[in-house]
Parts: C-alpha cells; sequence; structure tokens
C-alpha cells in the first residue's frame, strides 16, 4: 500500500441513512404516481425516478462521488455509450 | 518484503466488469423498450397481473440491503470488523428475502399457468406473451446475479474471518460491494418497467 491510499473516505453513517431515506421516499413517489393515469407521461415520470434512485446508488453506495477522475470519466462514457445505443435504435423504431 | 497491491487497478478492472453487466442488462432493456413502444396497451394490461406488494416489498429490501453493504464497507475502512462482518451477514439475509419473495412470486404465477411456452401464455395476445417472457428472462437474470452476489459477499465475508480482508486492504469487499450495487441498480429499473407499467 502506498500514501495513495490514505485518501480512502469512509462514507459518514449520517450520509447512507440520508441515502437510504431518499431512496424509500423516491420508492414510494413512484408506486404513489401509478394511480394517476398521465398516460406516456408515466412511463416518462417512473423512468425519470429511477434515474434519480440509480444516481444515488452510484454516487454514495458506489462512492463515484470520492472516486478520481479516470473512474468518473469511465462510468459516465458508459452509460453516454448506452443513452446512444438506445436513442439511435428509437431513432428507427419510433418512426417506422 | 512488498507485496505489490494496487488498489486503483483493482477498481478499475471491477467498473470495466460492471460495464459489461450493463451491456447484458442494457440489451434487455432495449428490447422491453421496443416491445413496450409496440404494444403499449398489451404491456398495461399484463403488468396488472404482477402483485405490486411483492415487487414494492423487494424493491425495499433490496435498497435496505444496499444500504447494509454501504455500511459495511465503512465500519471495515474504520477499523471495525466485527461490525462490517454482521453488516455484510445482514446484506446476505436479505439477498435470501428477495429470492424467498421471487420464488413465492414465481411459483404463483407458474401455478396460474403463466410461465414461458405454456399453453396459457400461447392462448394470450403477443403482446402480452412477450411482456411475460421478458418478465422471466430478466428478472430470471436478476435472480441469478442476487445469488452469485450473495456468494461474493459470503466469500468476502470468510476473507474477512481469515485475516485477508482487512481494514488496510479490503479491496475484495469494496469490489464485491459494487457488484452488490449493480444488483440494485438493475432492481431499480426493473421494478417500475414490470410492476407499475401505466
Amino acid at each position: 500500500m502506498t500514501g495513495h491510499d490514505t485518501e480512502h473516505h469512509a462514507v459518514p453513517v449520517r450520509t447512507n441513512m440520508l441515502v437510504w431515506a431518499a431512496l424509500m421516499m423516491l420508492t414510494a413517489i413512484t408506486v404513489g404516481v401509478t394511480s394517476f393515469d398521465f398516460g406516456f407521461l408515466n412511463v416518462v415520470v417512473a423512468l425519470s425516478v429511477a434515474t434519480i434512485k440509480a444516481g444515488l446508488v452510484i454516487l454514495w453506495f458506489m462512492h463515484l462521488r470520492y472516486e478520481g477522475r479516470v473512474i468518473r470519466l469511465m462510468v459516465f462514457t458508459a452509460f453516454v455509450i448506452l443513452a446512444i445505443a438506445i436513442g439511435f435504435t428509437f431513432f428507427d423504431v419510433a418512426y417506422r | 518484503m512488498h507485496e505489490h497491491r494496487d488498489y486503483e487497478g483493482a477498481k478499475i478492472g471491477m467498473w470495466l466488469f460492471l460495464f459489461t453487466e450493463v451491456l447484458l442488462f442494457g440489451g434487455l432493456f432495449l428490447l422491453y423498450a421496443v416491445y413496450l413502444h409496440r404494444y403499449p396497451a398489451e404491456f398495461h394490461a399484463a403488468g396488472k397481473d404482477l402483485s405490486r406488494i411483492f415487487g414494492t416489498a423487494n424493491t425495499i429490501v433490496l435498497i435496505t440491503s444496499s444500504l447494509c453493504m454501504a455500511l459495511a464497507i465503512s465500519a471495515l475502512q474504520r477499523g471495525k470488523v466485527v461490525l462490517s462482518q454482521r453488516l455484510v451477514l445482514l446484506t446476505v439475509t436479505m439477498a435470501g428475502v428477495f429470492l424467498v419473495n421471487k420464488f413465492f412470486e414465481w411459483s404463483a404465477k407458474i401455478g396460474h399457468g403463466i410461465y414461458p411456452d405454456s399453453p396459457a401464455l400461447l392462448k394470450l395476445p403477443p403482446g402480452e406473451m412477450v411482456f411475460f417472457n421478458l418478465y422471466y428472462l430478466m428478472t430470471g437474470l436478476h435472480g441469478i446475479h442476487v445469488i452469485i452476489g450473495a456468494a461474493v459477499l459470503m466469500y468476502g465475508w470468510h476473507l474477512m474471518r481469515v485475516g485477508r480482508v482487512t481494514p488496510e486492504h479490503f479491496v475484495f469487499l469494496e469490489n464485491g460491494g459494487l457488484y452488490w450495487h449493480l444488483v440494485d441498480l438493475v432492481w431499480i429499473y426493473l421494478f417500475p418497467l414490470f410492476y407499475l407499467v401505466v
């Protein structure tokens, strides 16, 4: 181990609990919202809430917030590529 | 005596592996999206057949297990090995609860004759058939990941017990945790897409 490892951040218990509470609230919201019928918007709302939840998990539980530039850039690139794959497929599917 | 360790490299390797998992599930989510686009009404009808109670309960279980895992890593980094071990066991227990729930859920559906290639399923409209096939494929694949994740975490627990994962060298448990959070991430999308489609 090198001196570099002294940079590890142990995420405070309080922070983890707050993230958990936020995830629970968002779950309640996403379940609650389904009793309203917004038509197509329901899918948009559900996926937006899921993406916020995913962001919380990645940034705090998976410590991405505390990582160096290399890992952050890697994760960002991977999700941009996924978004491009999905986006381009729908250029085809949606206008058929 | 100097043992070579590359903490950063180990984590980058784990993330690269996780990207292949994102690719695997991403392809299936793409398939789901295309069929949802083609059969919105059928997906809506079929989604109503899934138990929202089971789905919500399992979401709560999995998110809470992720919290326990995050707490386990923090505890280990602070030198609290015993606490960390207990939190890992708690995480694995919740993985078990998730699987038991899933077992009951699948059993109920199979009991109603809804399973891939069943006569009842083949009589359904094509859109609903696709929905249930994707449901079994994606939650099944996710279930396999839950089993693997729990096994990896148990191994991490064992490594802590024999002193090979310690407050100084915890990258195995950290990477195991990353895998576990990915399992949670996949479920975060599976849940609204299958149980809450409207």
